[in-house]
């Protein structure tokens, strides 16, 4: 029998080694890519760890005066795409939950399975009419398209799970709707907030396909700016690597440190955006 | 007695329904704008011929009857096919069996899951970039390791014949994660009596998993297929990274070709169209789906009772 349970946790082990090392060989090869100069790169067999560290592959990438545009671009659209949507969501997810209004998330489906692009066709002809094309505020408000779906998705189904005899108590104590909703429910509705904010800001932070058509020069975002390098700037593979790494270097720490809220959100929904 | 609480509840509800309307407003607002408008300017704009810089006319159904005449939207309505069928099949066994392993107790399971799941939330463009440098065949990683295991080099990417499966390499790598997260999820909800009983009885582990595991889990394998289906019909931004839907057009899925039609060519009208019944065809895979489910589900009473 004990053997039997080694001969189990070795075969458990193995079996966790196999279906977690793709992941890991591949982040531990971006990091060696980034790291090594083109010679290194371009050596046959390959090279993991090189004698030299080319470490200027990473201040090449932060020391461009570009990259800084780019990156407060990502923090713009990003940032403010969700904060909208926190602000116009998480009262419908209370609303929507309270009024038990379920042929309404419908409409949250309907823009679940929709492709991105889709949207892109008409807003794209919309923002050219308005003539806001070189500014960020098209990028903005296509990334709603994103993050409102996902926090009305996750605030529905959080302030379903969330007691109502608190609410009630509230109400025969004389507070209107607005005070219930502001000093009792949003309180205990934080959690629930944070999974949505956390995916909501990753999946417009890694989104691609509104930026590479409304993006002009100045209003790249990092994911289209990275796609960028590869297509136009001819660099050498050292460079391009850290570039990447950097790109998703946020999303990664935020998955390493928001595990659980990334976990519960994902599987409750499994919501994804464009 | 049983007439009260109910007339209670309905006249709670029908108080409370009006009063919870300025909650829901302003985001009504909002998805009018950035989600329910453009799906009507969708429509409309498919019925004309629409190109930028050009007057538009109105041209009825033609754009539609366009389609099934054009090689090039034929062509990718297969890609998309096989492409969806690899990339929904091949996360579903691997995620799978991950979430087997995944719900056994080990040290550092919290850290190794979130390992595990670093793929699907890396952004996609930085990944796609990786694996590009990866799949190159003279100095890439993967054709090392194939001569490592004495297997001759592939082209990948840049052959027509081995880019789908190249592509669905990717997706399964980055999406498999999410599978074993929805099972994973429904494995936690068995409970432990039927293994119980199962090993009393003398079942084997591949038994207990195949009688008892499978049958309580397959409700989530479903939900996890179909979530799959959809992401990988729309998938976009690991083709277009990578490839471009090339070389040629041999990985030119649908999404692949609406973006050349309404972003390249700029014809509006037709790439509306496109999108339209791209989200038919979408909507009608989860309606096979759904029946698929339902005729399992029947065939599973019936042979229970």
């Amino acid at each position: 029998m004990n053997v039997r349970a080694l001969l189990g946790n070795i075969g458990l082990g193995l079996g966790i080694f196999i279906i977690v090392s793709p992941a890991i060989l591949f982040f531990i090869w971006m990091i060696s890519l980034s790291v090594k100069f083109e010679i290194d790169n371009a050596s046959f067999p390959p090279i993991l760890i090189p004698e030299r560290f080319a470490w200027e592959n990473y201040t090449a990438v932060l020391n461009s005066n570009r990259f800084t545009t780019y990156f407060f671009n990502s923090l713009i659209v990003t940032g403010s795409a969700t904060l909208a949507a926190l602000l116009v969501g998480v009262p419908a997810g209370y609303g929507i939950a309270r009024m038990q209004a379920h042929k309404s998330t419908i409409v949250i489906l309907i823009a679940r399975i929709t492709p991105g692009l889709s949207y892109l066709i008409p807003l794209f002809l919309l923002f050219q009419w308005f003539g806001v094309l070189g500014t960020l505020w098209p990028q903005v408000i296509i990334h709603l398209v994103v993050t409102v779906p996902i926090v009305i998705w996750i605030m529905i189904g959080y302030f379903e799970t969330t007691p109502m005899e608190l609410e009630e108590a509230a109400v025969i104590d004389g507070a209107t709707r607005w005070q219930v909703f502001r000093h009792v429910a949003l309180p205990i509705a934080m959690p629930g907030i944070a999974v949505a904010f956390i995916l909501a800001i990753i999946f417009s932070w890694n989104n691609f396909v509104f930026g590479i058509v409304l993006a002009s020069r100045g209003t790249r975002t990092l994911p289209v700016a990275v796609y960028n390098m590869i297509s136009f700037d001819q660099l050498s593979w050292g460079p391009l690597a850290a570039a990447a790494l950097i790109v998703t270097l946020p999303v990664l720490l935020l998955t390493v440190f928001a595990q659980r809220q990334i976990v519960a959100g994902l599987t409750d929904g499994a919501v994804k955006g464009g | 007695m049983p007439q009260e609480p109910n007339s209670t509840l309905s006249n709670r509800k029908a108080w409370r329904v009006p009063s919870y309307w300025p909650f829901v407003i302003p985001a009504l607002v909002v998805i009018a704008g950035i989600i329910i408008f453009p799906w009507l300017f969708t429509i409309w704009m498919s019925m004309h011929e629409w190109k930028i810089g050009a007057p538009t006319t109105f041209v009825g159904f033609a754009n539609y009857f366009r389609l099934p005449t054009d090689p090039r939207f034929v062509e990718s309505v297969w890609h998309t096919i096989v492409y969806t069928l690899l990339s929904v099949i091949l996360p579903l066994i691997f995620g799978t069996f991950a979430a087997t392993l995944f719900h056994q107790k080990f040290p550092f399971r919290g850290f190794l899951r979130g390992l595990f799941i670093m793929p699907m939330m890396a952004t996609p463009v930085a990944i796609a970039l990786v694996w590009t440098m990866m799949f190159h065949p003279q100095l890439g990683v993967l054709n090392y390791l194939l001569s490592l295991v004495g297997l001759p080099a592939e082209l990948w990417v840049f052959h027509p014949n081995s880019v789908i499966p190249s592509l669905v390499m990717v997706e399964t790598w980055q999406w498999t994660p999410l599978i074993m997260l929805i099972v994973l999820g429904g494995l936690s909800a068995i409970p432990s009596e039927p293994y119980e009983s199962a090993r009393i009885d003398g079942a084997n582990a591949w038994q207990m998993f195949r009688y008892i595991t499978l049958p309580l889990i397959t409700p989530f394998i479903f939900v996890a297929a179909m979530i799959r289906m959809i992401d990988a019909v729309k998938s976009f931004d690991i083709i277009f990274a990578i490839t471009q839907g090339g070389p040629g057009s041999a990985s030119e899925t649908i999404n692949l070709y609406l973006y050349s039609v309404a972003f390249v060519y700029y014809d509006i009208g037709y790439g509306s169209a496109i999108a339209v019944v791209f989200f038919i065809i979408i909507v009608l895979l989860a309606a096979i789906m759904l029946y698929m489910r339902q005729r399992m589900h029947w065939n599973q009473t019936g042979g229970a009772a």
